[in-house]
């Protein structure tokens, strides 16, 4: 049964070869069809090897399965070669089942578009990608996958590749994350050349035994592996690229840019920990760029109007959260955080495609409105995503994550408290700007005509997403509300777990305090979004208020800092350079040859006698030499 | 009778190799050009005779033979060619096809 593992991406991508080869003789049934059973079939039988790992666990806790050797040259080898331990296990099943929910909800979101079944061609491709990616047992396979899922994100970026400004946000994200990849195929020529390997499990048994503890070369590789995951991942300095890339389609949005492949660079750390475990300043870092990540793009959450921008920023600030995790060394809680976050993340997104549809593709929220009676189910899932996210006490799979996430931030780091702090304030900001954005789109007066309610496809995900977003918590319950903690014993043979250190007293205070600043956030959102709209507006026209107000709203500026710094002195180079100096060396060479075939192509002027005359003269000048040299 | 020296039969060889060419580069009408070549062929074969009998060898009339094949599937393509020639220019003078492009 466990053996079927390689069906898990092969399946899809025989999807994108069908789309991709037949696609435009299909009908768009057919097309919807193939798109979703791939991804579909993959997710059972995803499910079934999962149960079957779980039931009867493999030798070692981890199976691997080598389908063929793909490079052989001195002493590298790169096998193709499936790795499947319970870190990519859970990884497996989140992507495949929100990949299938999202895919079936986009049969009935995309029907109008044109490019349909290119538009499920790319993202079977995504999807087989994103699976190679978590699978690969070496890190040059999940490098492909790496840039598989970076080419997927490009093309559905610019799916709508008739608005200029689509393509423009898909050659942005492709070029902010290849700084990343840049740094991040460094690393892994860094990892090979130092240990000789790129088997994943292999490398991080020598780097134990050949790296002491803050070796430079383990602080170098482990630098730059999380210079990858920034990019991917869109924290700070690389995130810029995240909120434009809103402008592909919104199940895309959903599925690659918020649960599945931006999440790709916590894997990756998580993947690697044994290595940020020897480069204590690297994973100092990754904790404070989450932390400070998580904060900044809280704040740029809050002001924005296009919902799909909440969103993005809403996605960039959980995975600072991830990121913090990472880095106090809770990889447990990053990866849990990663599955509560797909599935809240993934519903929010599919209700805020319902809504922009119902207000026929207007994405701004201050024209929308009052779309609670109209559409009750699309509402009470949104809820549901929203109390997730904003972590409401008890009820809701974000608040067990992002409470163990704090807890741990708060245990681990007695030094850096100042961590947990930020996490705190984070999640203010978070049941903020998520109650804004729920009050703004649903509550209210309708300020705009709304149009028809969603039909079966589109409401079967919003309901499962639903469930998964209050049930998906269960897994992992504080001591003192259960103490489950299957999640975390799971995931105890691929990932250490965390030395408890403070008593439940600790804890519960820890908690109470994150419920309430969670709570807080949501009475200011409704006083100040539903009950008295004026004191927002009176701070908005206070000018401190409209001058923060204007820096948050464009990401506190980092794209106009960055088109000063990086992109416009690059434009000017290549302006000046654009005859490339270098190029006229090669271009003399060119010319000479040029002139000399004008001067030989007078010879060939089509008399036949000049011909003749100079065969003659040659040979007498060939007699000549011979007879008298 | 005294054989005819080596010599005269070169020499003969030689006017006959000259007049060829001289033909080949001053005619311009085609079949005269042909004809020339023809000389220019018997005056090199002539030239093997000879030496064949100065050395008392069959090589040197092998030769002549060969030659002679290769002339007449040289004319064949000549003949050819001149049909060409003028069913395309209507003329038979060789400096009309400095006219074709290719």
């Amino acid at each position: 049964m466990i053996e079927l593992l390689w069906l898990v991406p092969a399946l899809p991508l025989a999807g994108f070869l069908i789309l991709a080869l037949a696609g435009s003789r299909l009908s768009r049934a057919g097309a919807a069809f193939v798109g979703v059973l791939s991804v579909g079939l993959s997710a059972v039988v995803a499910a079934a090897v999962g149960g079957r790992f779980i039931l009867s666990p493999p030798e070692g806790g981890a199976f691997k399965q080598v389908l063929w050797t793909w490079i052989q040259t001195g002493n590298l080898t790169a096998e193709i070669a499936l790795y499947l331990d319970p870190l990519s296990l859970v990884m497996m099943l989140v992507v495949t089942f929100v990949g299938f929910l999202i895919l079936l909800f986009s049969v009935e979101y995309m029907a109008g578009e044109e490019g349909y079944s290119r538009f499920f061609c790319y993202m079977n491709l995504f999807v087989s990608s994103m699976l190679i990616l978590l699978l690969s047992s070496n890190l040059l396979l999940l490098y492909l996958g790496w840039e598989g899922v970076g080419l997927c994100s490009y093309l559905l970026i610019g799916f709508w590749y008739k608005d200029a400004a689509n393509g423009r946000a898909g050659r942005k994200a492709f070029i902010v994350t290849r700084i990343g990849d840049a740094a991040m195929i460094l690393g892994l020529f860094l990892l090979f050349t130092n240990l000789g390997s790129l088997e994943i499990q292999e490398l991080m048994g020598r780097a134990r035994e050949l790296w002491p503890v803050g070796s430079g070369l383990a602080v170098a590789a482990a630098a730059l592996l999380l210079a990858g995951a920034l990019g991917k991942s869109a924290q700070l300095p690389l995130q810029t690229w995240l909120p434009d890339a809103m402008a592909g389609p919104t199940p895309v949005s959903a599925l690659i840019h918020a649960a599945t492949m931006v999440t790709a660079g916590v894997y990756l750390i998580a993947r690697t920990h044994v290595l940020f475990s020897l480069a204590p300043p690297v994973q100092h870092v990754v904790a404070v760029i989450g932390a400070v990540t998580l904060l900044y793009a809280a704040f740029a959450a809050l002001v924005q109007f296009d919902i799909k921008r909440v969103l993005a920023y809403s996605t960039i600030s959980q995975i600072g959260y991830m990121f913090l995790a990472l880095g106090v060394g809770a990889w447990s809680a990053a990866i849990f955080h990663f599955m509560t976050h797909a599935f809240f993340k993934s519903l929010l997104f599919l209700g805020s495609g319902v809504a922009t549809m119902a207000f026929h593709h207007e994405r701004d929220m201050f024209k929308m409105g009052g779309l609670r009676r109209k559409l009750p189910g699309t509402f009470w899932s949104f809820l549901i995503g929203c109390a997730s996210l904003s972590a409401l006490p008890l009820v809701t799979a974000g608040f067990y994550s992002k409470d163990l996430i704090l807890f741990q931030a708060w245990s681990l780091r007695p030094g850096a408290r100042w961590l947990w702090a930020a996490g705190l304030a984070g999640a203010f900001l978070t049941s903020l700007y998520t109650f804004r954005m729920l009050f703004l789109t649903f509550c209210g007066t309708e300020r705009q005509k709304s149009g028809a309610a969603p039909g079966l496809c589109m409401t079967i995900p919003l309901a499962l997403l639903s469930v998964l977003s209050i049930v998906g918590g269960f897994v992992q319950l504080p001591p003192m509300l259960g103490n489950v903690a299957v999640f975390s014993d799971f995931l105890k043979t691929a990932l250490p777990s965390v030395a408890e250190s403070h008593g439940v007293r600790a804890e519960v205070v820890l908690m109470i305090a994150s419920a309430v600043v969670s709570l807080v956030g949501v009475g200011v959102a409704y006083i100040l979004y539903l009950r008295a709209p004026r004191y927002a507006e009176g701070w908005a026209r206070n000018p401190l208020g409209a001058a923060l107000r204007a820096l948050w709203l464009a990401g506190w500026d980092f794209d106009w800092v960055y088109e000063r710094v990086f992109v416009r002195p690059f434009v000017w180079i290549a302006r000046v350079n654009r005859e490339d100096f270098v190029d006229s060396f090669y271009d003399a060479i060119a010319q000479i040859h040029v002139s000399f075939n004008c001067l030989l192509s007078r010879t060939q002027t089509g008399y036949v006698r000049w011909y003749a005359m100079a065969i003659a003269l040659g040979a007498i000048i060939i007699i000549g030499i011979l007879v008298f040299l | 009778m005294t054989p005819i020296p080596i010599e005269h039969g070169l020499i003969l060889a030689a006017v006959l190799f000259a007049l060829g060419l001289a033909g080949v580069l001053v005619r311009r009408n085609i079949i005269f050009i042909l004809m020339s070549i023809e000389i220019m062929l018997n005056a090199a074969g002539l030239a093997f005779i000879v030496a064949g009998s100065r050395w008392m060898q069959a090589d040197g009339q092998v030769m002549f033979i060969f030659i002679l094949t290769m002339a007449a599937a040289e004319v064949s393509i000549g003949l050819a060619l001149v049909l060409q020639l003028y069913h395309r220019f209507k003329t038979l003078d060789v400096d009309a096809a400095h006219r074709m492009r290719g």
